[in-house]
């Protein structure tokens, strides 16, 4: 940030007016990351500092093209919807973690647990408490981390067309029914004065 | 009410009240020209390697990852909500350019890719003095023993 750079007076930084979380810009673009990186490096031949100098392109956090994703159909009409549906994609997470060989699912539950956590999320929608539904306490959050980093790495691998801004986050809540799913357990928690440190980060600050 | 992570006002108005410890000296080197340099990427996007212990929740884990050169198979750390993790599922290189690297290594841009890099967790204490004391400069220890010439520091 450019605040911090300027008050910690770093020796040499490359203000860029990306997202937080695309520090080199866009994602499997590496054009567009050499040139981010050659005007890092370029602050080297600065003989007096500190430097702060400003990269000329920028990418919008808004506005951005929205992420063409297919979900699938229903298969197993005996299962929540939701739950029928991260079932059908586990062969794209599948696909998408033997491809990169990596994944950031696992800070609380493994992928195959994923249809298990949603169900739980089902019921605190449906009015159950979420502390008997067989979340351990303090689970909570990591469970949607993991439900959220399942989807997003799935959809990098379904998706037709670029990966922008936020947009793997709002297929996730408005397109997915696993994230719908998590936004009415939140509601509902919410409606029913639950503490927030158990609901609020559920789902980005703003998004109701 | 807007997404917070998509607010780049309110992001701006954040980081401008953050508080943050204050240098009496700071320093700025010369190092040797880039086409001679070894570079080492420090990164704090609290990335770990899958079969690692990763990053403990809250602001209380001052501690550094080591990753090696060649592993790929790494995991954000760095959970925040409020952050767009998308970039980084599709390509580690948007925090992590690791493969940017090897390539100006290969065009002869950089003299060289240092064998290991680190990630620290970006969300620390107020006087980030946990790091500034012990973590930062057994980090930096290490680098300078690899011979690294320059430090690309990258945020998530």
């Amino acid at each position: 940030m450019k605040e911090v750079a300027e008050r910690m007076q770093v020796p040499r930084a490359l203000h860029t007016r990306f997202p937080v979380g695309l520090s080199l810009g866009k994602p499997k673009d590496p054009e567009f990351q050499r040139r981010v990186l050659q005007a890092a490096f370029d602050l080297l031949q600065a003989s007096s500092g500190p430097v702060l100098q400003t990269f000329a392109e920028t990418i919008a956090s808004t506005g951005g093209e929205p992420l063409t994703c297919p979900l699938p159909p229903r298969l197993n009409t005996e299962v929540h919807p939701a739950v029928d549906e991260s079932q059908a994609l586990k062969g794209a997470y599948e696909r998408a973690c033997k491809k990169n060989g990596r994944t950031s699912v696992g800070m609380q539950i493994n992928a195959e647990e994923v249809p298990e956590a949603i169900s739980r999320l089902v019921e605190i929608g449906a009015g159950e408490s979420w502390d008997s539904v067989g979340f351990p306490e303090g689970s909570l959050y990591g469970t949607v981390h993991d439900i959220r980093s399942y989807y997003e790495e799935l959809a990098c691998e379904l998706a037709e067309g670029p990966i922008t801004p936020w947009s793997t986050e709002e297929w996730f809540y408005e397109q997915t029914q696993a994230g719908q799913v998590i936004l009415h357990a939140r509601r509902v928690m919410r409606a029913n004065d639950v503490d927030p440190a158990v609901w609020f980060g559920l789902a980005p600050a703003g998004r109701e | 009410m807007s997404i917070f992570g998509k607010d780049e006002v309110a992001i701006s108005k954040f980081a401008a009240s953050m508080p943050l410890p204050v240098f009496e000296l700071t320093s700025f080197s010369q190092p040797v020209s880039l086409s001679r340099a070894k570079i080492a990427i420090v990164t704090t996007a609290a990335l770990h390697r899958l079969d690692g212990d990763g990053f403990e929740l809250g602001d209380g884990d001052a501690h550094f990852e080591k990753l090696p050169r060649h592993a790929r198979d790494l995991a954000i750390g760095h959970h925040s909500v409020n952050f767009d993790r998308g970039g980084f599922a599709a390509d580690i290189n948007v925090v992590y350019p690791i493969d940017r690297l090897e390539e100006m290594r290969g065009a002869k841009i950089i003299g060289d890719v240092a064998e290991n890099h680190y990630a620290f967790a970006g969300n620390q204490s107020d006087t980030v003095s946990e790091i500034r004391l012990d973590s930062g400069p057994m980090c930096a220890k290490a680098m300078l023993g690899e011979g690294v010439d320059v430090v690309l520091l990258t945020g998530t």
